[in-house]
């Protein structure tokens, strides 16, 4: 298993995967995004209390799910660059930033649109949101600081640091709602004593939450392969300056 | 021992000597609390409900501005390089450093802060937590401050980015040390938030002197 695993890290083997998962992770997440969305939007009952509102849950909690899951892979991407120097760890770490932030955008906007109708209140600086805003600034940073270095290898250095040191930050989110008495509901899905969520609602929820992470998989592999490319080009644009010189 | 010792006493005198470190960071703490009356009124009751958290966050603040002078003036005068072929290991430095930075700005705004309690009418039973909290949280505050300033060595505007890399991590310290106050205002336990807050102090401390040492290794490339 060690070996498979840093196997991935040669440029080489890491284009001929993704060549063959690409095709199949775009249309999964395409597919699975689609369903899920007809499946949350129309055919899923409306709650009982919260009537239609419940909806933005389907985009809600997977948007959530995706923040945490992509700091996660950014912090083992970030070790592996740190511990054995594999540049594709610093670069998957360093495309998988954006991405992550923007899961945390849609995670909280879609959060305080839900909050208006359910607690009448767009924003509440309770314990989950806190910490999941901050988890937002801790994204911020690191792209802000991977960006801040002329040497673009310090800047990923400094950041994969970041991003291990920030780490610390997500059993606080994931716990923040049984620790503090906050106003955002408790785990339903992912706890000890198994899911509270009702059936009908879990299957439509596991379903858009499969289809982001097909799409986070797509969009980290496009970015990583876009950036393994623009590497080349200046890598020849530099030979061939050399070469007229 | 000796060694560490000696470096917290160069750092400490080199503060002082160097454009007042303890003066900077105490005039701008008064200053910037002496701004939250015009923002916000001067209604006393209002202002003794908010004392505790001015005083805290401009103390985050405070001690946060003179973090790009930690590590960069021993940077760019080669000292950082000596400091790293000494026998005491970089960690060490790192905590050294800290500890020096902690003297100069957190220990005397730790000290100073009763007297703005006192300027912003701040609850009576609130001065005691207020004050042990502080003592506490300011430690962490230049240890994980340490982080950040050692991380932005080298880079372009690194300075600005201090704040947006360290404000966050600077969230459970605050949290911890504004609730101690809340709990004694309220008549409830106080010690199990001094105990969290501790409890920080000493995570943070290997942290800072583990990842401050690795990105010093970083910058002296």
């Amino acid at each position: 298993m060690p070996a498979f695993l840093h196997s991935l890290a040669s440029p080489a083997r890491f284009q001929r995967l993704s060549r063959r998962v690409l095709p199949w992770s775009s249309l999964l997440a395409a597919g699975l995004i689609g369903t899920g969305l007809v499946w949350s939007l129309i055919f899923v009952p409306a709650d009982y209390q919260q009537g239609d509102s419940v909806r933005v849950m389907y985009v809600h909690v997977p948007a959530a799910w995706m923040a945490m899951f992509c700091y996660a892979v950014m912090a083992a991407m970030s070790v592996s660059f740190l511990i054995w120097k594999h540049t594709l760890a610093d670069i998957a770490a360093r495309a998988s930033a954006p991405i992550g932030a923007s899961f945390t955008a849609v995670a909280l906007i879609t959060g305080a649109l839900w909050g208006k109708p359910t607690w009448g209140t767009y924003w509440v600086w309770d314990a989950r949101l806190t910490s999941v805003l901050v988890l937002f600034f801790l994204y911020l940073g690191h792209m802000a600081l991977s960006g801040a270095f002329d040497d673009r290898e310090r800047g990923g250095r400094a950041a994969a640091i970041l991003a291990v040191v920030g780490a610390v930050n997500l059993p606080i989110i994931k716990f923040s709602v049984e620790w503090w008495n906050t106003l955002h509901q408790p785990a339903s899905v992912l706890r000890m004593d198994g899911p509270t969520i009702h059936s009908s609602m879990l299957w439509a929820l596991l379903v858009m939450a499969i289809g982001f992470t097909a799409f986070y998989v797509s969009l980290l592999l496009i970015r990583i392969r876009s950036e393994l490319a623009a590497r080349r080009i200046e890598a020849l644009q530099r030979l061939a300056a050399a070469g007229s010189s | 021992m000796s060694a560490f010792l000696a470096l917290v006493r160069r750092d400490v005198a080199l503060a002082v000597r160097r454009g007042g470190e303890a003066a900077l960071t105490l005039g701008f703490f008064v200053v910037t609390i002496s701004l939250f009356p015009f923002g916000v009124g001067p209604d006393p009751e209002l202002l003794g409900r908010i004392a505790a958290g001015i005083v805290w966050v401009t103390a985050l603040l405070a001690a946060t501005i003179s973090l790009d002078r930690l590590f960069r003036p021993d940077l760019e005068d080669g000292s950082l390089d000596l400091l790293a072929l000494s026998p005491l290991p970089l960690e060490a430095v790192v905590v050294a450093k800290c500890l020096a930075h902690w003297l100069v700005t957190g220990l005397p705004v730790t000290l100073l802060a009763p007297l703005m309690g006192l300027m912003l009418q701040l609850d009576l039973q609130a001065y005691l937590p207020l004050i042990v909290t502080l003592a506490i949280g300011t430690p962490a505050i230049s240890l994980t401050g340490a982080i950040g300033a050692s991380l932005v060595l080298g880079a372009r505007r690194g300075g600005a980015l201090i704040g947006l890399l360290v404000l966050p991590l600077y969230v459970p310290v605050l949290i911890f040390g504004i609730s101690a106050v809340e709990a004694t205002l309220a008549g409830l336990p106080v010690m199990p938030h001094i105990l969290i807050e501790t409890a920080i102090l000493f995570v943070t401390l290997p942290l800072a002197a583990f990842a401050g040492a690795g990105a010093l290794r970083l910058a002296m490339e």
